[in-house]
């Protein structure tokens, strides 16, 4: 793909427009999977408060997934999931590679 | 109406009759006084500037960008150490495009540390993407700073004006103010390109550029710097037209028929233009160039005017530690390399830390160049040896 030139963008890497963050795929810079278990998860949505990427997905008030084009694998789903519950596991990425 | 103020006051009365949107800044000497003044505006209710009293100068600076980037037109002032706190915000207004004014004082850098005027600290933000204004007296601070309002918003660039600390921050002088709503009217009304605060048109400021970005960026900031010559040229035409008092980037005293001449920045050029008439009534054809706009560097004007010119010195108030000179001299020679017969040329590093510069040091600068004595490239004016 060809790119602007300098006189062609828009200046001080000004981007006129909101949420771009949504286009930059980050996933891939993960190393641990956060592993979502449906049947164990109460909703709590304790990770999707501290989920630093917004890589919880939420429906209707309820956990529904993990977007993993974004989720960059911090873990702090994983730890702040309550100890009685344990709906989230990390698992190393090299497990999904074999 | 004519007035007697310090350089800090009359820096402190362009801020109130500017009334910016916001100002957001720390205090340090010899600079405290325009900020502790306008404070005292704000208390007052005579301008309707938001004080933001933050807790450093990389704070005032953070606050800056943001307020600006808001679409609030910003300004600040500073010194010293102050500036070398922003030193890494400075270059983010830059980048991000943010017209911020910073009234700023000339003193010198520790270590040793020392209050007292030399170039030093806006020196070595030179190369941070800011326009950079060197005042000779309170007037031309006052002048200058008003005018700065509409440089930074026209080349959407942040620009230091700056003065000699002590000098003449606290130094008074009998100079001229303009009624408030001439200021008003010359200033205008600041219309940013896309405010944050904008939420109909939302925007990403401050993203990431990798290799592929970061260079294309930096080329158009560049591009911005080279315009901001026409601009600041317009602008200074603008404003002696309509007041009176005129302003280039450079000023030229006695220099067309000059055989040596110095080349100098801010108040030691009141100096020398008295050694300068002093020569002068003895039949000697000195000059001196006092640069004013030293970011950008106006190179091709600055070897029109000084080529023909047999014996140059430059005096600065820094030094580089480069080892080969001040960086007004290395910026200046360069200048002059085109030329088809280049000058001798010879630099003077003074005045470090507020070393007093009189008239018999300038008479010495004029003496050698008028003796030759052109042999060493960078000499000491001024220091015990």
């Amino acid at each position: 793909m060809s790119k602007e030139a300098w006189q062609d963008l828009p200046i001080g890497g000004l981007i006129l427009e909101g949420g771009t963050a949504t286009k930059y795929i980050t996933g891939d810079w993960r190393s641990l999977r956060p592993i979502w278990d449906e049947e164990k998860c109460i909703s709590c949505l304790n990770c999707w408060i501290y989920c630093p990427d917004s890589s919880v997905l939420v429906e209707d008030e309820k956990m529904i997934g993990i977007d993993y084009d974004h989720c960059k694998g911090c873990g702090i789903c994983a730890k702040e999931c309550p100890p009685k519950v344990q709906a989230i596991k990390m698992v190393s990425e090299a497990e999904f590679r074999k | 109406m004519r007035v007697a103020k310090t350089g800090n006051e009359a820096m402190a009365e362009a801020m109130r009759q500017i009334n910016p949107d916001v100002v957001a800044a720390y205090p340090i000497t010899p600079a405290t006084e325009i900020v502790q003044i306008f404070s005292g505006f704000v208390a007052d209710g005579v301008v309707n500037t938001e004080f933001v009293a933050v807790e450093s100068e990389h704070s005032a600076m953070s606050a800056c960008i943001g307020s600006c980037a808001a679409g609030a037109r910003t300004m600040t002032s500073t010194s010293s150490q102050g500036l070398a706190l922003m030193w890494e915000m400075l270059y983010i207004a830059s980048g991000l495009r943010m017209p911020i004014v910073l009234a700023e004082v000339n003193r010198a850098l520790s270590s040793p540390i020392n209050i007292h005027c030399d170039h030093s600290d806006t020196m070595g933000a030179r190369d941070c993407g800011w326009i950079q204004i060197y005042c000779e007296n309170a007037q031309e601070a006052y002048d200058s700073l008003i005018q700065a309002v509409r440089i930074a918003e026209e080349s959407l660039l942040p620009i230091m004006v700056s003065t000699d600390g002590f000098i003449i921050s606290h130094g008074m002088e009998s100079m001229e103010m303009l009624e408030d709503a001439q200021v008003k009217a010359f200033v205008g009304e600041y219309k940013p390109q896309h405010p944050l605060l904008d939420l109909d048109h939302p925007i990403t400021i401050g993203a990431i550029d990798f290799t592929d970005y970061y260079f294309e960026h930096k080329r158009q900031t560049i591009e911005a710097m080279r315009n901001a010559k026409g601009i600041v040229a317009k602008i200074g035409q603008e404003f002696g037209e309509k007041f009176g008092r005129h302003y280039g980037f450079f000023e030229e005293y006695k220099l067309e028929d000059a055989e040596i001449a110095i080349v100098v920045l801010g108040s030691t050029a009141g100096t020398s233009k008295v050694v300068v008439d002093e020569l002068r009534q003895k039949g000697i054809k000195a000059g001196l160039l006092r640069l004013r706009l030293f970011r950008p560097f106006p190179y091709q004007e600055l070897a029109n005017a000084l080529s023909g010119i047999p014996c140059i010195a430059v005096m600065d108030r820094s030094d580089s530690l480069n080892s080969a000179g001040g960086p007004v001299f290395t910026e200046i020679r360069s200048a002059l390399y085109d030329l088809e017969i280049r000058p001798k040329m010879v630099n003077y590093i003074y005045g470090l830390g507020g070393r007093n510069i009189d008239l018999s040091q300038i008479r010495s600068v004029y003496e050698d160049l008028a003796t030759n004595k052109t042999d060493e490239l960078v000499r000491y004016l001024g220091v015990r040896e």
